[in-house]
């Protein structure tokens, strides 16, 4: 018998390392790797999940932690955060204008038409869900026709390139509380820890990262009941949104470039005003990196919950700010499942050590072989 | 999507100690707070590393927040340099921090980080050891919401922790806490000295060496500085209990390796399923196991 049984750890590491990368190859001598444009491009809503639980935009790193990770979105956005880890913080970003988006897709639940009109775009919720047999075996020349055929077949539209917000039509008839007109400054969860009660834009700051199902659960939770947000959705915008920064030299505010986004607005039942104004419908927002319906709609939903919860105090654990707020990170939930792989020897002797003392004083005989 | 995200040209272009400037300096600050409350747990706003978290990324932000040429670290996880976690970290640091030299001697390391052991032999003023933690707060046990803690930590109020305590007592007879055994630091903070035995407890108490602690995940740094007392809860008559290693005979069980007798042993079932117990501490099991050799070379 060795020393421990953990003996020649370095070899085990690399030989871990060795594994992976075989199974990543099994295909064989018939295999052609992955390029970081199929991933980016074909796996698009992988590619989104993993910008946005990462924290980070850059769609091509997020396709090689993707290909890296093979697949896993836990261990791709794991790694983005941690090569966020190795830059300063620059500069801190004025307010974007989400009217300015460049949509692909933008819809409301709340009415039938809305000032610019619905447009469904690229969305799989009316697909029937039939498995499309023609791809399994798809020629590259079919694959490239379609994009092109596509393309070909626009019709010139008179489209404009941006939309109003329905949450401005309904804000000017009076049914939605008024945007304050001093935006408070925001809270930055990657330079700061959370400590409870925490502002408003530290909980959605965390949505924003967070993980997709974790989110959805949560917020699943109060759909259901445990909670009564009732929720209808004013808008579901998905786009380009430019990003302006200042010029570092004149403090002008450029057009740095463009992050594809998903952002949502709920409108939820009126509540009585604290200051004696008349009852508005209230607010839930949810905003994230890519395109991701499902973690805009859950973020919405929470983030109107959490309001009331920090107003109220929470009755349910939706409406609970510590606990939504420290449960939904990817990195943080998944690290630590993870880590009980890791040997828990000294503990589990104390343990032991615990269970036979308490057991001796009820007077159980200890048995087992002693070499 | 946008064909102007361009990779990072170089991949190992990363500053010394993988972090960037502004976090370390944030660490080292946040640092200078838990030193100066003893045992007061500061929030700071930890950093993703690349391994994962429960994997002593707390830690690990400060080792690299304090390490710089000149140090010689030591990694160990259960008391094992060997261990792949130990492995794992060591490298990484090794990896980030040219110029570190690392060892697998507890004396000549300058920074020691290490997973649930404290080594046997006693730390200098001369050294620091950096603590991986998981749970940095002991009212956890008796109290979920993070914001009514810190409440109770400011009162110093423990009184559900005793009460636990006590009934443990009255139910097995035993106070059932195994390892991360609640430490009152300098008469105020009760801590969780992280997932160490109640063997290694005592070791807290007016040591030598400043001892950090880092919970990556629940982004909180705290401290015993040297010379500060660190005395577990208890009651007045009944007295805090190490993990006994004695025999069915009373007979205090020694390494199978280095025959020492003094150490914290891990339990071990062969093939056969006979026990076997050997030093959890490979350095002072490697030590006693070299003295011992030499005393019988003497001899013959």
């Amino acid at each position: 018998m060795g020393y421990v049984a953990i003996k020649g750890g370095g070899r085990a590491i690399r030989g871990a390392e060795a594994a992976l990368d075989a199974l990543r190859t099994a295909e064989g001598e018939a295999g052609t790797p992955l390029t970081l444009a199929a991933i980016e491009q074909q796996l698009r809503l992988l590619t989104s999940r993993v910008v946005s639980e990462g924290g980070l935009y850059h769609p091509r790193l997020a396709a090689l932690a993707i290909k890296q990770m093979q697949g896993d979105t836990l261990e791709a956005a794991f790694a983005l955060r941690a090569y966020r880890s190795t830059k300063p913080r620059l500069l801190e970003a004025p307010l974007q204008d989400t009217n300015r988006m460049r949509l692909i897709r933008r819809i409301s639940s709340a009415f039938k038409d809305i000032p610019g009109g619905q447009m469904l775009g690229p969305t799989y919720d009316y697909a029937l869900r039939l498995m499309r047999l023609d791809l399994a075996d798809e020629s590259p020349e079919a694959f490239r026709r379609v994009s092109r055929r596509f393309m070909d077949e626009m019709p010139d539209s008179d489209l404009p390139d941006t939309f109003p917000k329905v949450v401005d039509a309904l804000r000017a008839e009076g049914l939605l509380p008024p945007v304050a007109a001093q935006p408070q400054e925001a809270f930055d969860i990657t330079r700061d820890p959370l400590v409870f009660p925490v502002p408003r834009s530290a909980a959605l700051a965390t949505m924003a990262r967070a993980e997709t199902g974790s989110l959805l659960a949560i917020a699943y939770s109060n759909m259901r009941g445990y909670g009564d947000v009732h929720p209808t959705i004013a808008e579901l915008r998905v786009g380009y949104l430019p990003v302006m920064l200042p010029h570092p030299v004149t403090g002008e505010l450029i057009e740095a470039g463009e992050v594809l986004m998903t952002e949502c607005e709920v409108v939820a039942m009126y509540e009585r005003d604290d200051h004696d104004g008349p009852p508005v419908f209230t607010l839930g927002y949810g905003a994230c990196f890519g395109h991701n319906e499902v973690k805009a709609i859950s973020m919405a939903i929470l983030d109107r919950a959490l309001q009331k919860g920090m107003r109220d105090g929470p009755s349910n654990p939706s409406e609970d700010p510590e606990f939504v707020l420290l449960h939904v990170d990817g990195v943080d939930s998944m690290g630590f499942a993870n880590h009980y792989k890791m040997p828990h020897y000294v503990t589990f002797q104390s343990d032991m050590d615990r269970l036979r003392t308490t057991q001796s004083q009820s007077g159980v005989e200890q048995k087992g072989v002693e070499a | 999507m946008n064909p102007g995200y361009e990779l990072p040209q170089d991949e190992a272009g990363y500053s010394f100690g993988f972090l960037d400037e502004f976090a370390k300096r944030e660490i080292r600050r946040t640092l200078l707070k838990a030193i100066s409350i003893p045992g007061y747990q500061t929030p700071y706003a930890s950093r993703e590393m690349p391994m994962g978290r429960g994997f002593g990324t707390g830690g690990l932000q400060l080792t690299l927040s304090l390490i710089g040429p000149g140090d010689t670290l030591k990694v160990i996880d259960q008391g094992a340099d060997d261990s792949v976690n130990a492995v794992n970290l060591r490298h990484f640091v090794e990896l980030t921090c040219p110029g570190v030299d690392t060892t697998e001697r507890t004396h000549e390391a300058t920074l020691i980080q290490s997973r649930h052991r404290i080594p046997e032999r006693a730390l200098t003023e001369q050294q620091v050891l950096v603590l991986q933690v998981p749970y940095p707060d002991p009212l956890v046990i008796v109290e979920p919401s993070e914001a009514r803690r810190k409440v109770m930590h400011g009162e110093g109020d423990y009184s559900r922790l005793l009460t636990k305590l006590y009934e443990d007592i009255v139910q097995f007879d035993e106070i059932t806490i195994s390892h991360r055994y609640p430490t009152r630091i300098n008469g105020h903070y009760v801590i969780d000295p992280s997932p160490i035995p109640r063997y290694d407890v005592p070791r807290l108490h007016q040591s030598r060496a400043l001892v950090l602690l880092g919970a990556g995940r629940e982004k909180k740094i705290y401290a015993v500085p040297p010379y500060t007392d660190a005395m577990p809860l208890v009651f007045d008559d009944v007295p805090f209990r190490i993990e006994d290693f004695r025999d069915g005979q009373g007979h205090r069980r020694a390494c199978s390796r280095c025959g020492a007798t003094d150490s914290f042993l891990d339990e071990m079932i062969a093939d056969d399923g006979s026990k076997t117990w050997q030093c959890s501490d490979s350095d002072y099991c490697n030590e006693t196991l070299a003295t011992r050799t030499a005393q019988i070379e003497v001899t013959a």
